[in-house]
């Protein structure tokens, strides 16, 4: 029943039901604990048709019936043999198991960094992601950027796990198993994404309000691609003088005490990089597509969006807030 | 069914020929300054029926307002509380007392006591529970605190710091959940230590420890765990309290403090904690099944070793909820392992309740069916938990609807449905009535149908990457439908306890009077009257095997002969 | 139920004593309580990001651990003489008993207030603060409450209602009393001389 579900739920190769199951991998970590996955359910599955059918079994044989002569069946109190048999065999099949089990965990947690990695570090928020690219010295923030790692060309990705406030964690079912972001620790992960395309996930630990809105999109590209990424959030901010009011605005108010914009005065770090802003499809942490009215939107009020959010809406006239919004939408 | 009581020499109740009415004002003053294990056992149990109700409430509110994704039925901050409330009321003020009301109530009767070592220690330690459960609920009531952000704590129930600092939970909501669980905390280890003394102390002539009922065995069990695993919790919000009010930096991230540790002492009491809770399910589904396959427990010291094996590994699995937190690979591994080791005594006792129905003459009474749905139940439950128990299957899994739907199969699919069982059978007992059959067998059709359509189902949306503990979700992740089969399941299982309830009731002034021992058993407490004198015993009995009655009634083939 | 009297009358039929197994039923969850504590203590060793060290500023506390751990002593020989029916010698040396379990307290709060008062050592400092005035603490809460239990039984040793009879329940409460004195013998291994 559950190898059915199984294959049902996922079809690794062509897109699957659903865009966020285990049985769909595409990465190598993510590979590895679908093979020891498939195999427990087997071993479970074959367990529950043996007992199951016995105790139906024994449910339909040993019935009363109807003609019953009302005498006591006979009262059998034990047996060792039984005992010792439904001891042994229940052992070796944890033996089996644990020792699968155990290769994958080491396989997978004990992987060696090659030197070809990339590495992020991933710092969880309540209630957004912030990546830093260290190789290259930026940071990004909601939407991250990865190259495809082919056979001829390892890529991996390294992810090095921090945590800003309280306890989050990286879930994205079709790279890898999730892994805790938890603070005053250092956790690490790794991906190995061998098919291009958009993976999706959730924060999965339980992190205050807005726990369930804090989504992940990672962006696996082919090399190319992920070297133009790269350059364009390298360059500072682009400053564009017919948006200056706006600019001024932006400056002005608070804004910049959280958000950093490379190449301006604001260098907050509470909130998410704004530096380019404009290269990602979504905004707050994934909830709705980056477009002009949702931007506004979201500056005017965020807990109308998000509520809950730790963004506080400040209170802009609408003047300000066409002017910041014009502001933000240049910053490509 | 046995259609007569067995009048046993010394066991009638000698009660006046009449009622001395009293006074409304009289009567609950009884049950207020009672410490009759009986009546203190049926307060337990009705305490945890309200409180059934209460957490069925939240979590219908919950499942209606995640049918649909991106709904708004429910606001965030009300979603958080009550995921919250649920799982703090559900495990501490419904599981734990419906465990200690039963285990009040039969244990002194099953060994042949006249009430529990400590009578006065039990009247306390109710009251310290059912304070706690009203301090809890008071928060919904109680206002918002210094801070103006309080109200019922939305920390979850098991308050993963530091989110539960001060810093991330203003206001008095999380000192809401850390008080009210000290305050049952000390109930429960003031009922666990009642419990061991009677079982070691009080015991009937001839009832060594080898002719306990496994009732007996497997609430000393209990005890004990509890005695282990009760400390930590209180040690843990203490430390939690320390911090949020004397500036203390146990789980203070900020001061290098940890919030690993936490996890740790959590785990430490949350898992052995559900131990405590279905181990006492497995005394009940031991009583019930041999009675109505009519045939002794198949294997009685293997059932005995089983289950003490059960408690001292279950304080060494502890981490398996912990397998995403970074532990390394070697750390992992061992968890692993001594998870997957304690399946094994859990396997062992699936396999005796089966051998104890193979051969027998099943008669299926309504406490035989739920007890039936127990063993399907609790093997899947088992078997999902050994998929949780593989740590790689585990870091996709965890913190998924996959682990709500394995704990809910076993707390409500295992315990809830060998707690219909246990009530169903000894009801009759506690009130002089049988529970209406046919009543009886709508709530088990209606609950069985409602539970496998939400809890089936739920396990799905874990595999598709459906975290927990969401208000809402997207569209578009396969979720959509599994969510929507998962409500309407709560709809049936609703029905059936509306069933069950109105069944008590009505049994309760009007059901067939039950005499001293309907179901023709064998155990000590169907010796005495139904509902038994307030001494429960004219004479303490003496036994020689492990199923007194049954000696009585074969006295040509007796147990002991054979034990 | 008296149907094979005779062959449960030959052997007789003795059970252990609830109190001594309520005591000790107690003493085991106790002993989880603390053991949380103590692991805490241990695993934040060394951890503190400022602030003084435990090197720095605790005082090995010879003389009150040596009140402590005889009046386990006196407690025994109390109930030595209880069980012979000496209750004047039970009283004074039960007296004895809180006089050295008070002596304890005292000792413990004058090593506090000079830690909190002249050292700047406190609760909130740090790692080392929060876990040594928890654990040192919750233990001196447990004297406390052994200290009150002593005194209640003092005070109706001296009103004469104190008997040889007693003694079982005297004995139960010594175990008590006992399990405080052992944990002390944990708390300063671990606090002054494995944490220093």
């Amino acid at each position: 029943m559950w190898c059915a579900a199984a294959t049902a739920l996922g079809a690794p190769g062509n897109a699957p039901a659903s865009p966020t199951s285990m049985f769909a991998p595409e990465s190598t970590p993510a590979h590895s604990i679908y093979d020891i996955s498939i195999f427990v359910l087997e071993v479970s599955g074959a367990i529950f048709v043996v007992v199951a059918s016995l105790l139906v079994y024994a449910v339909v044989k040993f019935r009363q019936r109807r003609d019953d002569d009302g005498t006591e069946p006979a009262q059998v109190y034990g047996s060792n043999q039984i005992e010792l048999a439904w001891t042994v065999i229940p052992v070796l099949i944890v033996v089996v198991l644990f020792l699968s089990t155990a290769q994958v965990i080491h396989r997978v947690q004990d992987a060696r960094r090659p030197a070809s990695a990339l590495d992020v570090t991933v710092v969880g928020h309540q209630f957004w992601w912030e990546y830093r690219y260290p190789q290259y010295g930026f940071e990004a923030a909601n939407e991250l950027h990865v190259p495809v790692s082919a056979d001829n060309q390892r890529a991996p990705t390294f992810l090095t796990l921090l945590s800003a406030d309280t306890d989050h964690s990286f879930w994205v079912p079709r790279l890898a198993g999730k892994t805790d972001l938890i603070p005053n620790r250092t956790n690490r992960t790794w991906i190995n994404p061998q098919q291009p395309g958009l993976y999706l996930g959730q924060c999965a630990q339980y992190c205050g309000t807005e726990h369930a809105l804090m989504l992940l999109r990672v962006y696996v590209q082919p090399r190319d691609e992920f070297d133009r990424w790269v350059r364009e959030q390298q360059q500072p901010a682009i400053q564009d003088p017919s948006v200056a009011e706006g600019r001024r605005v932006f400056e002005a108010t608070a804004c910049i005490n959280c958000h950093t914009v490379r190449g301006t005065v604001a260098d907050g770090r509470f909130g998410p990089d704004l530096t380019h802003l404009m290269s990602r499809d979504t905004l707050a942490a994934g909830i709705i597509p980056n477009n002009d009215a949702n931007l506004r939107a979201w500056i005017q009020n965020p807990n109308a969006i998000k509520p809950g959010s730790l963004m506080p809406a400040m209170n802009l006239s609408d003047r300000e807030l066409d002017q910041v919004t014009a502001y933000l939408l240049t910053l490509h | 069914m046995a259609s007569d009581s067995f009048p046993l020499p010394g066991s009638i109740a000698l009660t006046p020929p009449h009622e001395i009415s009293k006074t409304w004002l009289e009567v609950v003053h009884d049950w207020v300054s009672t410490v009759d294990h009986k009546r203190i056992g049926l307060m337990y149990i009705g305490y945890a029926l309200l409180f059934l109700v209460v957490g069925g409430v939240e979590a219908t509110l919950m499942r209606i307002q995640l049918v649909h994704p991106r709904a708004t039925f429910i606001s965030p901050q009300v979603f958080n509380r009550l995921f919250t409330m649920h799982g703090t009321t559900m495990i501490f003020f419904v599981a734990m007392p419906v465990v200690f009301g039963f285990g009040n109530y039969l244990v002194p009767l099953m060994i042949g006591a006249r009430d529990m070592a400590f009578p006065r220690l039990n009247a306390f330690s109710f009251w310290m529970t059912a304070f706690g459960g009203l301090l809890l609920y008071f928060s919904f009531v109680g206002g918002d605190g210094l801070y103006g952000a309080g109200s019922a704590p939305d920390v979850g129930w098991f308050a993963y710091a530091p989110l539960t600092a001060t810093a991330f939970s203003r206001g008095h909501s999380t000192d809401y959940w850390a008080l009210s669980l000290l305050v049952s905390g000390v109930g429960s280890i003031g009922g666990a230590v009642n419990f061991i003394a009677t079982i070691l102390s009080t015991r009937c002539p001839g009832m060594t420890l080898g002719k306990m009922p496994l009732l007996a065995w497997m609430n000393f069990v209990m005890a004990g765990l509890v005695l282990a695993a009760l400390g930590p919790l209180t040690a843990a919000q203490v430390m939690l309290m320390i911090d949020r009010y004397l500036g203390g930096h146990f789980f203070d991230t900020q001061a290098g403090g940890s919030a690993v540790i936490w996890m740790h002492f959590f785990w430490i009491f949350g898992h052995p904690e559900v131990y405590i809770l279905v181990i006492p399910a497995f005394a009940f589904v031991s009583e019930i099944v041999p009675v109505f396959s009519r045939k002794a427990i198949f294997g009685y010291p293997a059932m005995v070793a089983a289950t003490v094996a059960i408690g001292f590994v279950s304080l060494s699995v502890w981490a398996h909820h912990m397998f995403t937190v970074g532990m390394p690979s070697y750390g992992n591994a061992f968890f692993v392992l001594t998870t997957m080791v304690v399946g094994i005594p859990t396997g062992i006792k699936i396999f005796n309740w089966l051998a104890t129905m193979w051969g027998g003459k099943i008669r299926f009474a309504v406490a035989m069916m739920f007890c039936i749905g127990f063993l399907f139940q609790f093997l899947i439950a088992g078997l999902t938990g050994i998929m949780l128990a593989a740590a790689p299957f585990n870091w996709q899994l965890s913190a998924s609807y996959f682990v709500v739907a394995h704990f809910h199969y076993v707390i409500v699919g295992g315990i809830l449905f060998a707690l219909f069982g246990a009530f169903y059978y000894w009801f009759p007992k506690m009130t002089g009535r049988m529970l209406d059959e046919t009543l009886g067998k709508w709530h088990f059709w209606l609950f069985l149908i409602g539970f496998h359509l939400t809890f089936d189902s739920m396990h799905i949306p874990g595999l598709l990457g459906m975290p927990r503990r969401i208000y809402t979700y997207e569209p578009g992740r396969g979720w959509e439908i599994w969510n929507l089969i998962c409500t309407i399941g709560v709809l049936f299982q609703g029905l059936g306890v509306l069933v069950f309830v109105f069944n008590m009731i009505r049994s309760y002034y009007g059901g067939t009077p039950a005499g001293n021992d309907p179901w023709d058993a064998w155990t000590l407490e169907w010796s005495t009257s139904s509902p038994p004198p307030a001494y429960n015993f004219a004479k303490i009995p003496a036994v020689r095997s492990r199923r007194p009655l049954w000696d009585l009634k074969h006295p040509e083939d007796p147990d002991w002969k054979y034990e | 139920m008296s149907a094979t009297p005779l062959a449960i009358a030959e052997t007789p039929w003795t059970l252990p004593s609830k109190g001594r197994v309520g005591i000790l039923s107690l003493i085991a969850a106790e002993s989880a309580i603390f053991s949380i504590f103590v692991v805490a203590y241990l695993y934040y060793l060394g951890k503190s990001l400022a602030g003084p060290t435990p090197r720095q500023v605790l005082e090995v506390p010879i003389f009150d651990t040596i009140c402590l751990l005889s009046s386990s002593i006196t407690i025994h020989l109390a109930l030595g003489a209880l069980h012979k029916a000496k209750t004047g010698l039970f009283s004074a040396w039960w007296f004895a008993t809180l006089a050295l379990g008070a002596i304890f307290l005292v000792g413990t709060g004058r090593d506090w207030y000079r830690l909190i008062y002249r050292e700047g050592f406190t609760i909130h400092t740090n790692l080392a603060g929060t876990t040594y005035y928890s654990l040192v603490g919750l233990h001196a809460s447990h004297v406390t409450v052994g200290l009150v239990g002593l005194i209640i039984v003092m005070l109706l040793a001296l009103a004469g209602k104190v008997r040889q009879e007693d003694a079982e329940r005297c004995e139960v409460f010594s175990y008590y009393w006992h399990f405080v004195d052992a944990v002390w013998v944990v708390v300063f291994t671990v606090v002054y001389i494995i944490g220093r």
